[in-house]
């Protein structure tokens, strides 16, 4: 169920990702709702999908953008990783781990986006894209890592029900 | 004392007369004030006494008439706002349709199949916009895409329904262009921040601002002549072998809505052409 759910769910968001906030700009930065929520959905503490999350936004952000399909996908399953870590690491404090989770996965997934660029022969001027893009771009994720991780947690709590003691 | 019938009725008379004379003259308006004030302030206690219970008596109905006309204006105002809305974005669409319709009369060598920008590319680093044409509409990669100011880019990927295009000013763009009046010519580069400059350009070629940057058509990826912008600046160093000029853009691409794909144009793969070192 969780794992059908989030074809259309992250399906739908690269569609909004696509049309509306890559159109909103904090210098040259942007929101990157498909991170946030991969992000929020593996901090969750009963969530078992969370890799196969990681893959189907990959699979889907590979597929509206021109950045190599090579980098999209292991950038989004590192990233997923990468929260279940930080989920383990600190426990109990969900929303500390989604936001250190999110600070690092926008770096990390910029940084594959920049290498992977580099590679195909995209020139980048590593510190302007570092402070133009990156830096805005991780200050409007961590602006919108509050109220996703709350709808994630719903969404989570729903399909994954707390167990109760008889 | 009496006195006879008749006198007194002459007395009376004469009394009323004098008095309804008097009333004429208006000699008794001082006293008919003093006479009638409190009747009239009576009747206006009892009146407005009255009104008001009238209305309390009435008012719910008026209020619950009036909220259902207020209602009524409400969604007649809200319609008509959403009818303005409706007009204003078909009046803008028209006006870019029409500025297309001139663009493709006056390039009539051209053939076009006019495109929605539906989306951009979700990767900040990349300039590329998605537009609501595929190879189902005849659209192939490579094929330039227009705007009626100018070039905007060319198809990077198609899908059935949908395509890609890389706007000029993505960093990984390279375009041979032309810088008139001068003639020299040198290579188009886009950047992160969209902005775009003419590298490779000979040392001893006279640049100016507000040359004007069209395409050269050298390498085959696009035909000649299509005006892609001014030059703003030039950077000139005796020290290196060639100039840079900046450019600024023809069209706003924060703004693209509309574009024209020119489907007749197919680019020239030069590449078997280019020399490779020859085998020991």
């Amino acid at each position: 169920m969780a794992i059908l759910l989030a074809i259309p769910i992250l399906g739908l968001m690269v569609i909004v990702q696509s049309a509306i906030f890559s159109q909103v700009h904090l210098l040259y930065g942007t929101i990157d709702l498909v991170l946030l929520i991969v992000v929020a959905w593996a901090v969750q503490e009963r969530v078992t999908t969370a890799w196969h999350w990681g893959i189907i936004a990959g699979l889907l952000v590979s597929l509206a953008t021109a950045v190599p399909a090579y980098a999209v996908i292991p950038a989004y399953v590192v990233v997923t990783g990468m929260s279940i870590y930080m989920r383990r690491i600190f426990w109990q404090r969900p929303l500390l781990a989604m936001i250190s989770a999110t600070l690092l996965a926008t770096l990390l997934v910029q940084a594959i986006t920049v290498a992977a660029l580099l590679i195909s022969g995209t020139q980048i001027p590593l510190i302007e894209a570092f402070y133009l893009i990156t830096l805005p771009s991780a200050l409007l994720n961590l602006l919108l890592a509050v109220p996703v991780y709350a709808l994630i947690g719903d969404l989570a709590n729903w399909l994954y029900p707390e167990a109760i003691e008889i | 004392m009496n006195l006879p019938r008749s006198f007194q009725t002459i007395v009376l008379a004469i009394l009323v007369i004098g008095i309804l004379l008097l009333a004429l003259g208006g000699y008794l308006t001082p006293i008919s004030r003093v006479a009638f004030s409190p009747f009239i302030s009576t009747q206006t206690w009892l009146a407005s006494r009255f009104l008001a219970i009238r209305d309390f008596m009435t008012a719910p109905r008026d209020v619950a008439r009036l909220s259902q006309l207020n209602d009524q204006y409400e969604a007649e105002i809200a319609r008509l706002q959403s009818q303005i809305i409706e007009l204003q974005q078909q009046n803008s669409e028209l006006e870019v349709l029409s500025a297309l319709l001139d663009f493709a009369r006056t390039h009539a060598e051209n053939e076009y199949i006019t495109a929605a920008v539906i989306g951009r590319d979700v990767s900040p680093f990349l300039h590329y916009i998605i537009i609501n044409r595929g190879s189902d509409d005849g659209l192939r990669r490579g094929m330039p895409v227009v705007s009626s100011q100018g070039l905007v880019g060319r198809v990077a990927a198609v899908t059935a329904d949908g395509a890609r295009v890389q706007l000029i000013t993505d960093p990984g763009t390279a375009i041979n262009v032309r810088i008139q009046p001068s003639g020299a010519e040198g290579s188009l580069a886009g950047s992160i921040t969209g902005d775009i400059t003419v590298e490779s350009i000979p040392q001893d070629a006279a640049i100016q601002t507000g040359d004007l940057v069209l395409t050269s058509g050298l390498g085959g990826n696009f035909p000649p002549d299509m005006l892609i912008g001014q030059v703003s600046g030039v950077r000139q160093r005796p020290v290196e072998l060639f100039q840079t000029a900046n450019i600024e853009p023809v069209v706003d691409f924060s703004q693209l809505e509309i574009v024209l794909v020119i489907v007749n144009f197919r680019p020239v793969n030069i590449g078997p052409l280019i020399p490779t070192a020859a085998p020991p």
